[in-house]
């Protein structure tokens, strides 16, 4: 079975800068206590805008399809 | 390590994550570089990176290539005896915009006058971020800083043009947002044999964002994503560059590489016989 994709993150590399929250098209992520948390996973389009431009490697896609 | 892959591949991710300020442009211009590595296939062994002081001089420490972290404004140097010691290298200086220009001024004009086989990015944030904020070669006219309380009164190096004056055969520019330009012009100046000059307009929320108002990070990418240009769109269309800055690649003109025609020289006199 194809796994799927998934946004994923590493709250200890998040520095809470808003980058990401600001270019996400679907607002699926917001500040809260100075980190990005996921808020609204389902929304994810997984565009990666997120992971282009955060500077701390903090929020990438994972669990890329394996062709299947 | 919770990453991802190209992060677990070409990053030192136990010494993550680094010590820029929140929302610095410099994490995402590194990427770029990254990924231009990434996307060329080079061997990590045969890639050397190399580093002046100042904010943008800390990445290396960050990247699982061969690096080397030097004195202020010598990067240039050091890559030069590198790149001469053994021209099989693919030798990378990220440099900042002091570093490269004021400190390490003459070193950038001569490295391009000599052509050598060196790409050099320069992280330019338009400020000494990591001594305070004092102003640079690059900060505005009128802009402020800690030492431009009442405004700067210099008036800012385009780094492109200077590079270019000096001989450099590679010449671009993108920034910070624009982080896909960032990594063409960062492929096609690893692939020109000779100096590469790119510019990397990045973004300091810490003091120049904040000395100028300027806003936040978010705010400070979205200025440039409104107010940057492609060339190529202003050589069509000239009115649409007006007051606005210039970004792509502005010049590309291959010339012969000084450890080639150095190389020439030592086959000339070993040709010879005469030991």
């Amino acid at each position: 079975m194809a796994s799927k994709k998934v946004l994923l993150q590493n709250i200890n590399w998040c520095k809470g800068c808003g980058v990401c929250v600001g270019f996400c098209p679907k607002q699926v992520l917001k500040i809260e206590d100075d980190k990005c948390v996921i808020a609204y996973p389902d929304k994810c389009i997984f565009c990666k805008q997120c992971e282009l431009r955060c500077p701390d490697n903090a929020i990438y896609i994972g669990g890329i399809d394996n062709g299947l | 390590m919770n990453c991802n892959e190209t992060t677990k591949n070409y990053y030192r991710v136990d010494k993550l994550p680094h010590i820029w300020c929140p929302g610095c442009g410099h994490g995402t211009l590194m990427n770029a570089v990254v990924r231009a590595v990434e996307k060329l296939q080079l061997n990590k062994d045969d890639l050397v990176i190399v580093s002046g002081i100042g904010c943008s001089s800390r990445a290396p420490g960050y990247l699982d290539f061969n690096t080397l972290h030097t004195t202020h404004g010598r990067a240039l140097a050091f890559a030069t005896g590198i790149k001469l010691a053994n021209p099989k290298l693919h030798v990378i200086v990220i440099t900042g915009d002091g570093d490269s220009s004021a400190i390490g001024g003459n070193h950038l004009i001569h490295a391009a006058r000599r052509n050598i086989d060196i790409t050099t990015i320069v992280f330019n944030n338009n400020i000494y971020g990591m001594t305070g904020g004092q102003y640079s070669p690059t900060t505005p006219y009128g802009d402020f800083a800690t030492t431009s309380a009442y405004g700067n009164i210099d008036k800012p190096f385009d780094l492109c043009s200077l590079a270019q004056g000096a001989g450099s055969t590679y010449v671009g520019r993108a920034t910070a947002y624009h982080v896909t330009l960032m990594q063409r012009l960062i492929e096609k100046a690893i692939q020109n044999k000779g100096f590469s000059f790119v510019e990397g307009l990045s973004i300091c929320p810490t003091y120049y964002g904040r000395k100028n108002k300027k806003g936040d990070a978010f705010e400070m990418h979205s200025f440039y994503k409104n107010n940057c240009v492609d060339i190529r769109v202003v050589e069509k269309t000239p009115e649409k560059g007006e007051n606005k800055i210039l970004i792509g690649e502005f010049h590309n003109d291959p010339k012969p590489e000084y450890t080639e025609s150095y190389q020439v020289i030592i086959d000339k006199f070993q040709g010879m016989g005469g030991n």
